[in-house]
């Protein structure tokens, strides 16, 4: 490219991965039907997808990528001398620089290839936890913290006796960075937050929470879940010690997830699972261990959900992160107006640092009853308490419904749910 | 599909019956002198019920009533299954619950010997037939009864 700035399709920001590729204006109907699954009805209806944050759909080129790999390079990994394992084992290699450099990781071997973001913090629970954290030490985590981010913890506690320090939530849903500096002892190791709430869509302040945590001699840990499909993250940026998500939610498939984990820490952890592939050698008497990221990938990976991993990041990079989230971030505030005006509608985290998530419930309707009426119209939302009872507890409701926000949704979208609501609305009144 | 096809569709499952009953449900109070309760749950929606039930030496049912939140499918079911039981014999309530399990999944046929009116009743909560993930929200009332009738304090369901 001797002559960039005059290419004629290079618009992007600077700041954008594959900036040359991004086109200016963002195409959400042009994105659309990148994704089959969309274009369908249900119940006689044209599919409107706003179930987001439990799982985003899929692009034709994940699809692609991933039967590609199966026709033509599949084999198992780091083992065969013949020509098909050599290439399998770089093609799922040369994900972890694709993801070191989306999430802007100093090195590749900073990324762990997990089955889901639950894997990676029962990883960082059972192999950091147990090495480093003796009875009494402290973990500090939020009110709105996906059971993920929880359960892993009390599992913990429960067997070497560390204690939980919870910092609870605004009644808007946000976390103030003074409630969190409250809640650091000098027992406090590690403080473990989510990104993105997925429940209320609350944008944490992380970059303060892994400041402070440093400030404290203590470690952080931000599950990413709910950040990466909606904007650029910057771990070094951030200088997150551990980073988590799932390629699900980024538009890849199940079974492929990330442990992003600095190198000096990884380098101090043990190994989480034993098995075949994570072993430098063995003997009955003796095992010695693969160095990181190999150590903690035990047995044979999900390579093909890998391969469309890595196939949905540059699918994303190259719509751009900054103009997804300048898009999504339209849709909520379109969403938000459009919500409010329904009366008997209440929306649940009115902060308005959020990303690309609306929760409400409805006076007289319960969510399970607006998420049946509403798929009878072909709008697909979660309903129910989203994996956070103790938030659900917190907020004294017993569930919500949810509408979240992919690359691919429209106005139309919205306008569809909000006709849909109304029909709630009606059967309820 | 045309709005007055969704509002037939809809108003299959949400029947004015249903929706009377869900937004105002009869017999919800705590029964203190009840000889069987049960707690009943559907983690996985969070609708929680209590259900207390006193039956005579008769084995004849004299009271029921129940608390709790769900949606309001759940909500009518326990609040119709209150309205049908009292007064009916423990062999009674025994077919009574055949049938409604039976017609929630599916089943078509009403069996002899059941009043008209519960059988309406059940005709109404049936609906849910036609929506696969609401089955449980109109038969965790239900459950929770056999439960309570057989002494166990608790009754999930998933």
């Amino acid at each position: 490219m001797a002559n960039e700035a005059a290419s004629p399709v290079c618009y992007a920001p600077a700041d954008e991965l594959f900036a040359c590729a991004a086109p200016r204006i963002y195409m959400a109907e042009q994105y659309r039907k990148d994704f089959p699954v969309l274009d369908q009805k249900i119940h006689d209806h044209p599919l409107v997808y706003l179930d987001n944050a439990a799982s985003a759909q899929k692009p034709r080129m994940v699809m692609d990528a991933m039967t590609r790999f199966m026709e033509n390079d599949y084999a198992n990994i780091h083992r065969g001398v013949h020509e098909l394992s050599v290439r399998a084992t770089d093609k799922y290699e040369a994900v972890r620089g694709t993801v070191r450099r989306f999430i802007n990781a100093a090195h590749d071997d900073e990324i762990i290839f997990v089955r889901g973001a639950t894997d990676a913090i029962n990883l960082v629970a059972a192999s950091w936890g147990r090495t480093f954290l003796k009875a009494g030490d402290e973990i500090i985590l939020t009110t709105l913290e996906h059971h993920a981010n929880i359960v892993p913890w009390q599992m913990l506690r429960d067997s070497i006796g560390i204690k939980l320090v919870v910092v609870p939530i605004t009644p808007e849903g946000d976390v103030r960075i003074e409630d969190v500096k409250a809640a650091f002892t000098s027992r406090t190791k590690l403080v473990s937050v989510a990104h993105v709430s997925n429940a209320l869509g609350t944008v944490l302040p992380v970059a303060e929470i892994i400041k402070l945590a440093h400030e404290h001699n203590a470690l952080a840990l931000i599950d990413g879940c709910q950040a990466v499909s909606h904007m650029p993250v910057d771990v070094r940026g951030l200088d997150a010690d551990f980073y988590v998500f799932s390629g699900h939610k980024l538009y890849g498939p199940t079974g492929s997830a990330i442990l992003y984990d600095k190198r000096e820490i990884l380098k101090q952890m043990p190994p989480y699972q034993g098995g075949g592939d994570m072993i430098a050698s063995v003997s009955f008497k003796e095992t010695t261990y693969k160095e990181p990221p190999h150590r903690f990938e035990a047995g044979t990976p999900a390579i093909t959900e890998i391969i469309g991993l890595g196939a949905a990041i540059e699918y994303v990079s190259t719509i751009g992160l900054n103009r997804i989230a300048r898009h999504e971030n339209e849709l909520l505030a379109y969403a938000t107006e459009k919500l409010r005006a329904i009366n008997s509608l209440k929306i649940i985290g009115t902060t308005p640092n959020k990303a690309g998530i609306i929760s409400f419930t409805m006076e007289g309707a319960h969510p399970h009853d607006i998420g049946t009426i509403l798929d009878r119209q072909g709008v697909a939302v979660r309903a129910g308490h989203h994996c956070a009872q103790p938030l659900m507890e917190f907020l004294g409701i017993a569930a919500t419904a949810r509408a979240s926000f992919g690359l691919y949704n429209t106005k139309a979208d919205v306008d569809a749910l909000v006709a849909a609501l109304r029909k709630v609305q009606e059967i309820f009144a | 599909m045309t709005n007055a096809a969704l509002d037939t569709d809809l108003r299959d499952l949400y029947q004015d019956l249903i929706l009377d009953h869900g937004k105002h449900p009869r017999n919800f109070r705590i029964a203190k002198n009840a000889n069987h309760e049960a707690l009943g749950h559907n983690p996985l929606c969070g609708d929680r019920l209590m259900l207390y039930v006193t039956v005579d030496d008769d084995n004849v049912v004299q009271d029921v009533a129940f608390q709790g939140s769900g949606c309001a499918i759940s909500m009518a079911s326990a609040s119709m299954m209150t309205d049908m039981l009292k007064g009916k014999t423990l062999a009674e309530v025994g077919a009574l619950f055949d049938y409604m399990h039976g017609a929630c999944t599916g089943e078509t046929v009403t069996p002899a010997g059941l009043a008209e009116d519960d059988v309406d009743r059940i005709k109404a909560l049936a609906g849910v037939r036609h929506y696969p993930m609401r089955v449980k929200c109109a038969t965790l009332a239900w459950h929770t009864l056999q439960a309570a009738l057989k002494n166990e304090k608790k009754v999930s369901t998933e």
